[in-house]
């Protein structure tokens, strides 16, 4: 715990694959305490899994490397400590791979600490644990693969006042990425659940970095958003109270108002009510912001209760692949040729028997995304079928039978596409929280 | 009167749920919102959605209404075969449900 009045916690990535400059101009710019990188999606822990059985020493977010040799000079010159979640299936592998790297750019001395424990296929594979939104429990799922539950923030307060100087996980609840700095730079307990709730209001809000500041906002009319292309990420100074001014780098791009800021907080909530996480059931529905400046909101309010007690799993199993083909039409009855051509294609299916299922077809331009039951009749579509199969050579069948429209099906397609996914699908279950044990492993560069 | 000239919505998914919030730009067309975008004319104007089960929470402090619509795309983000996995575009299909004449109540 350091005793303080306040801290600045940037959002360097809200996504494996974001944007890294943001990240360098809330460094140098920014006055932050701490930086957080979230960059685990739902699978991405399955998919490192399964990286990792070819390689053991990986396993871990592959654009990690990257952001450090780019971002950690910065922060150290700064006193900037950094938090993030892209140890994905090997936390420790990432520190000691960023240990290698800091050594390499003169860094050393400089403290990683890895976060584990969020790893529980041993616990849940094979187990009558229920899924959570679908039937059966654990033992139904096929080729389990990963299953991490999302740990709370405890473990990441834990490392910062070991002295870390980076701090790596696995799964954790997003907001906890942020709560963590929080609890120990303020000492707050995690019993007390307002606090706790108020922190996950904050965590909740930066955990998808430019989202903040209007990315994913901007429309015609109302919602304009300046300088998107140079979409700054979000910064919070944060109070001892649990309140906080939400704000961006002077003279980055975009733009934090309310209206950003409220669909922010509701991206992803469900009973704003009942935000269940690691530590703390969070109701957001007391939530205030308020425009201070262009650019600055301030939040307060939020509150929280205890725990669940559980756990969120997510359990990553093979569910085998998704074959695709599509083709363009144009011109007057190119809706109608693209119907004829997936009808062609289903029954072509149907002919040779090819082992695949859920097959459905859909015209891009018309009914693929629209579900109003309004679309026109465009000049230039695009015929999609799509559907599953148990092995790679039944799901290419899909995409051969729409390439063969080429010569076979309705007059002028063009703009065949094919392919084929192996997909690494993701499902929910509760553990009881005690069954998860968090642990520190500190590596020193 | 359009939804999108009183609102503005966001999009997000959980599993195999899809949540969009509907947030008014000003607070006094609250109360239009609340009364004339329940989740029956929601499930109307999305007459091709598949939906098991919808529920609709009420943001006062906002001015905002949460739609969670369970089951609706079809296993989620993972498995869905669908073009948008995520359901991202639904929220948008919203702004220009008809949400009747303008006069305040």
């Amino acid at each position: 715990m350091i005793a303080t009045n306040s801290i600045r916690i940037g959002a360097g990535a809200g996504f494996a694959g974001d944007r890294i400059e943001p990240a360098i101009e809330l460094v140098e710019q920014g006055n932050l305490d701490f930086l957080v990188f979230e960059c685990l999606a739902e699978r991405t822990i399955a998919l490192a899994q399964a990286a990792m059985l070819a390689e053991p020493d990986k396993g871990y977010d592959p654009l990690l490397l990257e952001r450090m040799r780019r971002v950690a000079p910065l922060a150290q010159q700064r006193g900037v400590r950094i938090i993030t979640n892209a140890g994905a299936a090997n936390p420790l592998g990432a520190a000691q791979a960023v240990a290698k790297l800091a050594r390499e750019q003169g860094l050393a001395p400089l403290r990683i600490a890895a976060v584990l424990g969020d790893d529980v296929l041993s616990l849940v594979q094979d187990s009558n644990y229920p899924l959570v939104d679908r039937d059966g429990t654990c033992r139904d799922l096929p080729n389990t693969l990963s299953a991490n539950a999302y740990l709370g923030a405890g473990p990441i307060a834990q490392a910062l006042s070991q002295g870390a100087d980076i701090v790596i996980t696995g799964r954790v609840g997003d907001p906890a990425l942020f709560i963590g700095p929080m609890l120990h730079a303020f000492g707050w307990s995690l019993d007390d659940a307002d606090m706790i709730g108020r922190a996950t209001v904050i965590g909740h809000l930066l955990e998808c970095a430019g989202q903040l500041c209007g990315g994913y906002f901007a429309d015609e009319g109302r919602k304009s958003v300046p300088d998107l292309a140079r979409l700054g990420f979000p910064l919070a100074e944060i109070a001892a109270d649990g309140t906080a001014l939400l704000t961006k780098v002077s003279g980055s791009g975009g733009r934090i108002s309310l209206a950003t800021c409220k669909e922010q907080l509701l991206y992803e909530i469900l009973d704003p009510k009942a935000y269940y996480q690691a530590d703390v059931i969070a109701d957001f529905s007391t939530v205030r912001f308020e425009e201070r400046g262009v650019d600055h909101v301030a939040v307060s309010g939020g509150s929280g209760r205890e725990p669940s007690g559980l756990l969120k799993v997510s359990i990553g199993y093979d569910d085998g692949f998704i074959g695709e083909g599509q083709i363009a039409y144009a011109g007057p009855g190119a809706v109608a040729r693209a119907r004829i051509a997936t009808d062609v294609v289903r029954e072509r299916l149907a002919i040779i028997g090819a082992p695949v299922c859920d097959v459905t077809a859909e015209i891009i331009g018309v009914d693929a995304i629209d579900r109003t039951g309004t679309g026109g009749t465009p000049r230039e579509v695009r015929a999609r079928v799509v559907g599953r199969a148990a092995t790679r050579a039944a799901a290419e069948q899909i995409g051969a039978e729409v390439e063969a429209l080429y010569t076979n099906g309705p007059f002028g397609g063009g703009g065949v596409t094919r392919s084929v996914r192996k997909i690494v699908a993701v499902a929910s279950t509760l553990i009881p929280a005690k069954l998860a044990q968090p642990r520190i492993i500190l590596v020193e560069a | 009167m359009l939804l999108g000239d009183i609102a503005h919505v966001r999009t997000g998914d959980k599993g195999d749920i899809s949540q969009i919030s509907v947030i008014v730009y000003d607070s006094v067309d609250y109360d239009i919102l609340r009364e004339r975008v329940t989740v029956g004319r929601v499930l109307a104007h999305f007459k091709n959605l598949e939906v098991r089960v919808a529920h609709r929470y009420e943001m006062n402090e906002i001015g905002a209404l949460n739609f969670v619509l369970e089951g609706a795309l079809k296993g989620g983000v993972t498995r869905a075969l669908a073009l948008d996995a995520h359901g991202k575009t639904l929220g948008a299909q919203l702004l220009d449900m008809d949400i009747g004449a303008q006069e305040r109540v």
